[in-house]
């Protein structure tokens, strides 16, 4: 079967002719390195079928980045290229045509998003294009299918070049003599989405919008979230649901090992789905009645921040206060991604250049990060005991993120460069991508997250029925008790926080806990280690050696956290005033301290110049 | 008159004259689309080193301080004070 590599710049749409292609499901947005890894899909013709592979972007085949190698590699491979292209932004995307026109391979052109350069004044003479650069250039518009037959129909024709190869520099001044005799500018007004662009990257209007975007993204959340949790609850789980488990319970007359892992313990006779422990009382529950519905809206909001192409400008915001942990403004992607779920999250930290700021990001993020799963957790069960409490856990991760970061940065030599980052077009997201990336989630939400808590709560009823909990609990009593302040079997926690950390916290609600000690759990479970998913992931991101210094940092840092609360809270401080000063700290440190990193770039300037 | 991305005002706009920097460090600024002898406007930028945000061809950039005051510019309009545009 021919190979067909599909390679452009980023944020070009490659991922969508892809996706319209195949009709494989990839992620799509709307900013550069959505895909940082190449994607496989399969393209049935008339008469042939093709391998199609959707490479991550690129703005040159000789790479500066680890996602770049990525598609320089692919590219090696390919029987056919088709190079996307973006028709707004021809200059600096032939670019990369010329080099692949130099490579020896078939290549065919699509001028992608053709229907945004006309509404932005660009007219591209198509014949002309195709006759100067000898490859057949198909017209298209990837979103609404446009084109695409065309470019189908034209894989027979696909012309290899095989240029002889230019310097840099002659390069850009071929493209550049190139692009004046294909395309012609016309003035037109500025539009509404572009007047509002310009306000976002203002700071004077793009900071307050900054943080009116993220206080809405959370109040929906945690509102629509818990909203369409209490209904759940109340419609599905205290409903139909139970009587379906009780009547299941009593057919197994209540007790052996079946009934154990199934419905767990009944606490006075009844199933309670927070105590239960059972695969299907606890488990079903805490997966489909309390994280599906806070992770549905969570990811309905970040699929809206995506694709309208709003994630770069918060970037650009915030890029100052993120220089000062080490990191720059891009790195704020991931961190947000993080909220949803850690792997991709550990994924997209590939788009940050230098190893240093992977490992800065991607440790801030697994400490410091929960994961959705687990908000909705702490959310649901801190929140009963008022939200003083939940501010704390919110304010002791926030301090965590700040003073970690501020350290890191300090210690680990090296310094991160300022970034530079393209910003897309305002785009308004349509309903139906929006749909579709939604379910895409959920689906694998539900497939990768099932077996971890299935597995989680099988091995928790093991542990139990064999009594290594009971022990574990007793030899760590003296650990748990005395520097976190929690009954030893909070330990067992600890075991099944690398599993699932939803169960794991669902799991301090049998223990009994005072709100202090639900915070510090809470709190510890959060920062401690990443869970088994997130770990893989990580290990394959940062190395062995990277990822065992940061496991140090986090299981440090989780114990002196929790302790640190376990003296603190409710002792000393009450927990409005300590999740206050915590959140005034975070912010008045960094501040004092300044960036260390920013100093020696610019020295480092100094020697250049 | 030559001028740092830092230095320019929003509204002003110009040509890029050099990129001050390693090999590397230019052909990365080259490849997205910041190059000597490329128009540019800038937009905005952040303030207290901050990112600077230009306008190159149909796109927008943002570069941070630390590459923005690497980039020099002959500027234009230099008479005429940060007109919005």
């Amino acid at each position: 079967m021919r190979k067909i590599v599909l390679a452009g710049n980023p944020n070009v749409g490659k991922s969508v002719i892809f996706s319209q292609l195949t009709g494989a499901k990839v992620m799509i947005s709307n900013y550069s390195g959505t895909t940082v890894e190449f994607t496989r899909g399969q393209l049935n013709t008339e008469h042939e079928s093709f391998e199609v592979l959707d490479a991550p972007g690129t703005y040159s085949l000789e790479p500066t980045s680890k996602v770049e190698e990525v598609a320089s590699d692919l590219v090696e491979k390919a029987d056919i290229v088709i190079n996307v292209v973006d028709a707004t932004n021809l200059e600096r995307n032939l670019f990369l045509t010329t080099e692949l026109m130099e490579r020896d391979v078939p290549l065919i052109i699509a001028l992608n998003m053709i229907d945004e350069a006309g509404h932005k004044g660009v007219k591209i003479d198509i014949e002309k294009m195709e006759s100067e650069l000898g490859v057949p250039v198909i017209p298209t518009v990837a979103v609404s299918g446009e084109g695409l037959k065309d470019l189908v129909d034209s894989l027979s024709s696909s012309v290899n070049i095989d240029k002889n190869s230019l310097s840099i520099p002659d390069r850009w001044s071929y493209v550049g003599a190139l692009v004046g005799r294909i395309q012609e500018i016309v003035h037109r007004h500025h539009s509404w989405l572009e007047r509002l662009q310009d306000a976002s990257l203002n700071p004077l209007t793009g900071l307050p919008l900054a943080g009116l975007v993220l206080f809405l993204a959370f109040q929906l959340v945690i509102g629509l979230g818990d909203f369409l949790h209490e209904f759940m609850e109340d419609y599905i789980f205290e409903g139909p649901y139970e009587t379906l488990l009780v009547y299941l319970s009593e057919a197994m007359s209540g007790r052996g090992f079946l009934h154990d892992v199934l419905i767990g313990q009944l606490v006075e006779g009844k199933i309670d789905f927070e105590e239960s422990l059972g695969v299907l009382t606890t488990g079903v529950y805490v997966e489909l009645g309390v994280v599906l519905p806070f992770l549905a809206v969570f990811y309905l909001v970040l699929g809206f921040l995506e694709d309208s192409g709003y994630l770069p400008r918060l970037a650009v915001m915030v890029d100052r206060s993120m220089h000062r942990l080490g990191l720059h403004g891009y790195s704020i992607i991931p961190m947000v991604l993080g909220f949803g779920c850690n792997v991709p999250a550990a994924l997209a930290a590939r788009n940050l250049e230098s190893r240093r700021e992977r490992f800065i990001a991607c440790t801030l993020m697994a400490v410091a990060v929960p994961c959705m799963a687990q908000l909705a957790l702490i959310v649901g069960l801190v929140g009963r005991f008022g939200l003083e409490y939940l501010a704390v856990v919110f304010a002791s991760l926030f301090f965590i993120w700040v003073v970690l970061g501020l350290i890191i940065d300090r210690v680990m030599p090296g310094y991160t460069p300022s970034m530079v980052i393209e910003i897309p077009p305002y785009r308004i997201p349509s309903l139906k991508a929006q749909v579709k990336k939604l379910v895409m989630r959920i689906k694998g939400f539900l497939v990768h997250a099932t077996p971890y808590i299935l597995g989680g709560i099988l091995v928790i009823n093991i542990l139990y029925t064999l009594g290594i909990i009971d022990y574990l609990g007793m030899l760590f009593t003296p650990v748990v008790r005395g520097l976190l302040g929690l009954p030893g079997e909070a330990v067992s926690t600890l075991l099944i926080g690398f599993l699932r950390k939803d169960v794991a916290v669902a799991m301090l609600v049998p223990l009994g806990l005072t709100a202090r000690q639900f915070v510090i759990g809470a709190v510890v479970l959060a920062a401690y280690f990443p869970c088994a998913a997130t770990f893989t992931v990580m290990v394959k991101e940062m190395g062995v050696v990277d990822m065992f210094k940061s496991a140090v940092i986090m299981v440090a840092t989780a114990f002196s956290a929790g302790f640190l609360l376990n003296l603190l809270l409710d002792t000393i401080i009450p927990a409005a005033y300590l999740a206050a000063g915590l959140v005034a700290l975070s912010i008045i440190l960094p501040l004092l301290l300044g960036s260390s990193s920013d100093r020696r770039e610019l020295s480092d300037l100094d020697e250049i110049a | 008159m030559k001028l740092s991305l830092v230095e320019m005002k929003p509204g002003q706009s110009g040509v890029i004259s050099s990129i001050k920097g390693g090999a590397g460090f230019a052909a990365k600024l080259n490849q997205i689309g910041l190059r000597e002898g490329k128009s540019i406007k800038k937009i905005s930028s952040v303030f207290n080193r901050g990112p600077v945000t230009v306008n190159v061809d149909n796109f927008q950039i943002a570069v941070g301080y630390g590459k923005a005051i690497r980039i020099l510019v002959e500027v234009e309009n230099i008479e005429e004070n940060s007109s919005r545009g």
